[in-house]
């Protein structure tokens, strides 16, 4: 099919842009999920406005230990390392590598994928493990949103339709914090059935902070809270990792039957992962 | 919208509905039917074409997105005098092709990660030819076939 017809606007300016949402458009930033929903007229926007052009929201800045991402910071640019300072940038890199593929994530943003909110995406995963910030931009004024309360469920979170997603903000892994990703899915095309991204600090043979971020285990991101608790205070070990995967699957996760993947096999799946990525994580 | 589209040097005057993506502009408006359509859902890469050097879909690009952007399709690889481009003669040397219907999409994807880099290694050729489909090679022929031209590529050039 093709997307039914529609009104374009290409504001230059985020105060355009905002007054184009109060107008009721829909925003295409990568287009990368927009147009292929509109393919399937699964949304059929009467006005849209492309962002594409505003400067300044390509923005990847550090300052006072915090990284922020503007709507328009392709997923691409993760791909090279150095882009994103630290462990941060360690992450991200690994993470980015089992998004879509290289002409997917030359237009796709870090930021569209927060909008979208789709429950396998990976960035959602790690925006609430790592306590991460939205910025959200409307005529009513600019709010912010902590990643733990914007995802409501499967691409529904709480951004009010007239809000422009300016920005996310990450604060900075400490040097001494160790990473990993892992991601199970079915064809490398895949959207993943279980990704699981990890940040461990371990100082003096002590797990002092853990963060466990799970992407499709349940209807919306999550974060591995009970699994994390699990984890902190103990020295880390295969069996003390491998408990913590049970816990996240058991407690953490709570997830949604697919074709292929019933909820055993999603069990199954994310204690074996979270397990894996944590002994990854682990800077031995 | 009037726009202008501008395709392997080429301009072209264009009036087009905002909901036309690239590929059918590309395609119907321009005449250029190089570049395929297979899934329009941005999976199976047939469409893929450079847009700013860039590979990308264009089915998952509006038209109007391109006003003034160049643009670069299969058809404008070959030298003016009809001379194939070298990723051409590769993928004929490597039998990179049978039905020939992704053949497009994949010399779009190679020529704009070559021209990025023309010291492509194994890995990124791997993982570049992870992109697109193709029902008829069993992607070793194209793999070989990238990977002949960046060795051609480095020849030429030390020679
Ligand atoms: C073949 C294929 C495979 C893919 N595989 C994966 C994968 O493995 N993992 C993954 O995470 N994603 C995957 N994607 C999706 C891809 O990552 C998209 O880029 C991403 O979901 C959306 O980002 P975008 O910039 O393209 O947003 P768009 O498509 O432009 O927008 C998506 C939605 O978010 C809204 N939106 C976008 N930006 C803003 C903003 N700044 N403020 C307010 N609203 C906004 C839009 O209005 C729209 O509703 C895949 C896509 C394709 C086509
Ligand atoms: S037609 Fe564009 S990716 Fe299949
Ligand atoms: S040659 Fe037939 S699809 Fe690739």
């Amino acid at each position: 099919m093709k997307p039914t017809a529609f009104d374009y606007l290409a504001p230059g300016t985020v105060g355009e842009a905002v007054d184009a949402l109060a107008a009721g458009a829909q925003v295409l930033a990568g287009g990368q999920s927009l147009l292929l929903e509109m393919h399937l007229q699964r949304v059929h926007p009467n006005l849209v406005a492309d962002i594409n052009h505003i400067p300044g929201l390509d923005a990847l800045t550090v300052a006072d230990g915090t990284l922020t991402v503007g709507a328009l910071v392709r997923h691409k640019t993760f791909e090279s390392p150095g882009a994103v300072p630290g462990p941060l940038g360690d992450l991200f890199g690994r993470a980015v590598a089992n998004i879509a593929h290289p002409p997917i994530r030359a237009r796709g943003t870090m930021v569209g994928s927060l909008a979208w909110a789709h429950p396998a995406s990976e960035w959602c995963a790690l925006a609430v493990a790592l306590d991460a910030v939205v910025e959200l931009r409307s005529t009513r004024g600019t709010r912010e949103v902590p990643a733990g309360d914007y995802f409501l469920g499967p691409f529904r979170t709480a951004r009010e339709p007239d809000e422009l997603l300016t920005a996310v903000r990450y604060p900075l892994l400490a040097p001494d914090t160790g990473v990993a990703f892992t991601e199970h899915r079915r064809t490398g095309f895949s959207f993943a059935q279980v990704a699981v991204g990890a940040a461990l600090t371990i100082r003096d043979g002590v797990i002092t902070e853990a963060r466990i971020g799970l992407a499709n285990c349940a209807d919306r991101p999550l974060r591995a809270h009970a699994a994390e608790r699990a984890l902190v205070g103990s020295g880390p070990s295969s069996p003390v990792f491998a408990r913590a995967g049970e816990t996240a699957a058991e407690q953490d996760a709570a997830p949604v039957p697919e074709p292929y993947a019933d909820v055993d096999y999603r069990r199954h799946v994310i204690a074996v992962l979270v397990a894996r990525t944590l002994r990854e994580a682990a800077p031995v | 919208m009037k726009i202008t589209l501008t395709v392997n040097d080429e301009a072209y005057p264009l009036d087009v509905e905002p909901r036309r993506v690239l590929a059918d502009a590309l395609r119907d408006d321009c005449g250029l039917t190089g570049t395929h359509l297979g899934c329009e859902q941005g999976v199976c890469g047939a469409c893929t074409v450079l847009v700013d050097g860039e590979a990308v879909r264009s089915c998952l690009l509006l038209a109007v997105q391109c006003d003034g952007v160049p643009i670069r399709t299969v058809e404008g690889l070959a030298g003016a005098d009809g001379e194939p481009h070298p990723l051409q003669r590769a993928f004929s040397a490597e039998r990179g092709l049978q039905c020939g219907f992704c053949t497009p999409g994949f010399l779009m994807l190679a020529a704009g990660a070559l021209e990025r880099d023309p010291a492509l290694g194994e890995e990124e050729v791997a993982a570049l030819v992870g992109s697109n489909l193709c029902r008829c090679t069993g992607y070793e022929p194209i793999r070989r076939a990238i990977m002949r031209a960046a060795r051609d590529h480095r020849n030429g050039q030390e020679a």
